[in-house]
């Protein structure tokens, strides 16, 4: 093991840390969003928007990531309706179209996982708050939205670590993240195992945060579930 | 009709490539499900077996190949495995250069990925057998090889359907990763047949169309394999396994 090319190894990859950030966290924000929207019309019993939801979800779930941002990356570019629109300077950088195709396809994903956590909730929950005359966005944000998203949030854990691997693919629409970094200086160096370890460990790191984070989330969110602490007892 | 051509079988058309593709990404799909399968079995049992030391093996593999981007992978077993292969060569006195077989790199890096999924579901599979059976068994003086053919390997392999189905799909959609080392399996056609072309937009989508039959015909055959397992299960046990 040669201590000095780890070394500077994990310092060029650590240069490229702030990108696999930003694409993860602008992925999963407008996937998040997008999904909501998608399992809103899927759950909404218009048969044309629920149809219409279905057909994403088995569209960006049914093919490979890869096909679907090189559809972005290369295939947009072809129509002159939007190569001379008010969007081609966004659309021709590669950033925005890793982001854009990452999530188009965590909000497929995102939008199955949520609906499965709606469909937890019990209908006795959602009786009761119209017993009481909730109604609408009321009855949403106040019953089904906090329950489903408690329900969800295993799940969307996991989804969460699988959108920050396939940042990796953003390498190949020619984005400088860790691992196209990482293949860089593997063709320079041909030294693969080294160069793998270092990224590896980034990426396990990265990953772990992201579950302790989500874990402390679901920790706070589920406090009902949990006995009271001796001192709330007395008060 | 210069789109029909395209992807016809005519001279200019690129149907027949496509379609050998398609072939290729099954071949390499299936042989790295095998490979995930061998591995998958072997980590399992290593989690199983209660050792320290094997179990501690089985969560580093387990942990590593589910959680580092799989193109990583790809990049180590094809560029790893090309370096290696050279150095087997240098040493039996051949100058330059070897490279792995990319279907050979491509399969045992997806192979390697999907046995880390594999072993998560044998051993819930395992997990999900009845404790009295297996003590029923050895009861009735089955011995540890006897009662892993007759007890344990039906039942692993029932309830393991479902979850093996998820597993094809995810090693399905990891296949298209591959095109990375060149092998012209579906992925790579299309980019070969869209760069060629300049018809990116035509190529990817019927790329994408034909991944998208290959996902939703294997989701029929899971299911049909799932309620075939289960016929002699009680109905009401089906919902359950």
């Amino acid at each position: 093991m040669d201590i000095a090319f780890l070394s500077s190894a994990m310092v060029t990859l650590l240069k490229a840390v702030p990108m696999t950030l930003l694409l993860f966290s602008l992925s999963v924000f407008f996937g998040g969003l997008l999904a909501l929207v998608i399992v809103t019309m899927r759950v909404s019993g218009n048969r044309i928007l629920s149809g219409f939801a279905k057909g994403y979800i088995f569209v960006f779930r049914g093919s490979p990531l890869l096909i679907q941002m090189f559809l972005v990356f290369y295939g947009l570019g072809q129509f002159g309706v939007i190569r001379y629109s008010f969007l081609w300077p966004f659309l021709r950088e590669p950033v925005v179209c890793a982001v854009l195709s990452l999530a188009l396809c965590t909000a497929g994903y995102s939008a199955e996982i949520f609906r499965s956590g709606i469909r937890a909730v019990s209908p006795k929950e959602i009786e009761a708050a119209r017993a009481i005359g909730m109604s609408g966005f009321l009855l949403v944000r106040r019953i089904i939205a906090p329950i489903a998203f408690r329900h969800a949030l295993p799940a969307y854990s996991t989804e969460i670590v699988l959108m920050m691997k396939s940042t990796a693919l953003a390498s190949l629409v020619t984005v400088w993240e860790v691992t196209g970094v990482a293949q860089r200086l593997i063709s320079q160096t041909y030294r693969t195992m080294e160069v793998f370890l270092c990224a590896a460990l980034i990426y396990l790191v990265l990953n772990f945060l992201i579950l302790q984070g989500m874990a402390l989330l679901e920790h706070s969110l589920s406090k009902h579930r949990r006995a009271a602490p001796p001192s709330a007892v007395k008060a | 009709m210069a789109t029909l051509e395209l992807l016809g079988f005519g001279q200019n058309g690129w149907g027949a490539l496509l379609l050998v593709a398609t072939l290729m990404t099954l071949a390499v799909t299936a042989t790295a499900l095998l490979i995930g399968a061998v591995l998958g079995t072997l980590v399992a049992t290593a989690k199983l077996s209660g050792n320290v030391l094997l179990v501690g093996l089985g969560n580093v593999y387990t942990t590593v190949f589910r959680g580092v981007p799989e193109l990583l992978i790809i990049y180590l077993i094809y560029f790893g495995g090309s370096s290696a292969v050279t150095a087997v060569g240098q040493w039996l006195g051949y100058e330059g250069f070897l490279g792995l077989p990319s279907f050979a790199a491509g399969a045992l890096a997806v192979g390697i990925i999907s046995g880390s999924y594999q072993a998560e579901v044998y051993r819930g599979a395992y997990l999900a057998i009845a404790k009295g059976e297996l003590e029923a068994a050895s009861a009735i003086g089955m011995n540890r090889m006897l009662r892993l053919r007759r007890v344990v390997m039906p039942q692993v392999l029932r309830y393991a359907i479902p979850g093996l189905g998820n597993v094809w799909q995810l090693t399905l959609k990891d296949s298209a990763l591959i095109s990375v080392t060149g092998l012209a399996e579906l992925m790579r056609t299309s980019q070969v047949a869209a760069g060629s072309t300049r018809q990116y937009f035509l190529f990817y989508i019927v790329g994408g169309v034909l991944y998208l039959l290959l996902t939703s015909f294997s989701d029929r055959v899971f299911n049909r394999a799932e309620r075939r397992a289960n016929r002699s299960m009680p109905a009401a046990a089906m919902g359950q396994a």
